[in-house]
């Protein structure tokens, strides 16, 4: 039994609007009708923050958000930080600091790193720390990915 | 994984919940951040036919203090909490605990009273909640009741609450002058596998304690043993018998070795984390319980 629903958000700030199934994951619906394929899904089950948009400016993991959820709300995605084909000053921190090395959970640590400077420009190490624990690096790249939030701060 | 579909409804006040839930009974099932739900139905552990979202509940919403008592109302986010200025100044141990909950994006999106719901053991609001001795108002057709939070958790995923009852918020003693708490806990995973919370409440220069375990059994238990051997002793005297009465009692604690440890330890965990935690409640209760952490 489908549930067709009707919703208007801002993505990546553009007014959107999209008729959902009531089951659909944000996700799916980030990576299928709206073919943004930066939002990686990985872990599945809110542990790893592969999937990590931001909604209204916080972190949220799209795997086990119900599209529907967003009526009404701003969604940031990875493809939503460049501006004008000029990357972020997150984005260019990463580049600059070589943070990635496979990529997998490249958009969600730039995504999250920029919610956390968002509430903290001058956040402390541990702080940094703290904020990031709950995005998982699976190559263990974290001495570049924490060299690069700290070149923010 | 995909969700089996089901019908979605977005009530906007207790009343039109009450009625959706009234027409679909056991078919139905409430949610607000989902963080918890949305897992169980991805696994296919649950299944429901409706889902009602409670977070255009206007009457779920907020949170305040009510006298002697800090009122957290059912659609508070544990972020909100950590960071509500009203929780840091009258409960500073239970924002600091709400700001370890899992990570940002959980604590974004989940509420305390969905955690407190779900009565997943592997949780950290309830053993400090119920150190804190707080107070859960559920709420049905039929009107209010209050549960003490002591009494809710029943066994795992299973708690007082039934079925046409919602959570409607949680009344947390606001902290008084004198009077501490701490909260500590450790895991590998992301949810804690043991969690110690501690009160320290000096009353005329008496000290009373209020000590509780967290995750280590399939509800908070009160560690009634460690509290009848230092009842009495002042906090600078505790070094010469909590020790002893932490590891007597955590030895006793009945657990099972499963992914978050062996049970020796996970009781050697609870042995350390009561210690640390009660240190920390007595300090904080020094410090007119301010600066709790």
């Amino acid at each position: 039994m489908l549930d067709p629903t009707h919703i208007r958000f801002v993505l990546n700030g553009a007014e959107t609007e999209l008729t959902v199934d009531a089951a659909e994951l944000l996700v799916d619906m980030l990576r299928g009708p709206c073919k943004l394929k930066g939002t990686k899904r990985s872990c599945d089950v809110e542990v790893c923050g592969a999937c990590t948009v931001l909604v209204d400016g916080l972190p949220v993991s799209s795997c086990t958000t119900l599209a529907i959820d967003i009526d009404g709300k701003k969604v940031t995605t990875i493809e939503g930080l460049s501006q004008n084909g000029k990357l972020s000053k997150v984005q260019q921190a990463f580049l600059d600091h070589a943070a990635m090395q496979c990529g997998f959970c490249t958009s969600g640590m730039v995504l999250a790193t920029t919610a956390l400077l968002e509430q903290k420009p001058h956040a402390s190490e541990a702080e940094i720390r703290h904020f990031l624990h709950g995005n998982i690096c699976r190559c263990t790249g974290y001495v570049k990915i924490l060299e690069a939030v700290k070149s923010l701060v | 994984m995909f969700l089996v579909p089901f019908t979605h409804h977005r009530p906007a006040s207790l009343d039109e919940v009450f009625e959706t839930l009234g027409r679909h009974g056991d078919d139905a099932a409430v949610y607000a951040g989902g963080t918890e739900l949305l897992l169980a139905l991805k696994a296919r552990v649950l299944r429901y036919e409706h889902l009602i979202d409670l977070k255009q509940v206007k009457e779920l919403s907020g949170i305040r203090v009510e006298g002697k008592e800090l009122v957290i109302g059912a659609l508070a986010t544990h972020h909100q909490i950590a960071n509500s200025d009203v929780v840091k100044a009258h409960v500073p141990a239970y924002a600091a605990l709400s700001e370890e909950v899992a990570n940002i994006r959980v604590r974004a999106a989940g509420t305390l009273a969905g955690n407190l719901a779900f009565a997943e053991p592997h949780s950290d609001p309830p053993s400090l909640l119920s150190a804190m001795d707080a107070t859960l108002v559920l709420v049905s057709p039929g009107g209010k009741r209050a549960v003490p939070m002591r009494a809710f958790i029943l066994s795992e995923f299973t708690t007082a609450r039934e079925e046409n009852e919602l959570i409607a918020e949680i009344r947390i003693p606001v902290t008084a002058a004198g009077e501490g708490f701490a909260y500590r806990k450790f895991g590998h995973l992301e949810r804690p596998a043991v969690g110690a919370s501690a009160g320290c409440i000096m009353r005329e220069g008496k000290p009373s304690y209020r000590l509780w375990f967290g995750a280590i059994g399939d509800h908070p238990l009160q560690a009634t043993e460690i509290e009848d051997a230092i009842a009495g002793v002042p906090a600078t005297s505790l070094p010469d018998v909590l020790p002893r009465a932490a590891r007597d009692c955590a030895a006793g604690i009945s657990t099972a070795s499963d992914l978050h440890g062996s049970a020796d330890y996970k009781q050697h965990l609870a042995s350390v984390l009561i210690q640390r935690a009660l240190a920390a409640a007595c300090e904080a209760a020094q410090n007119k319980g301010g600066a709790n952490a």
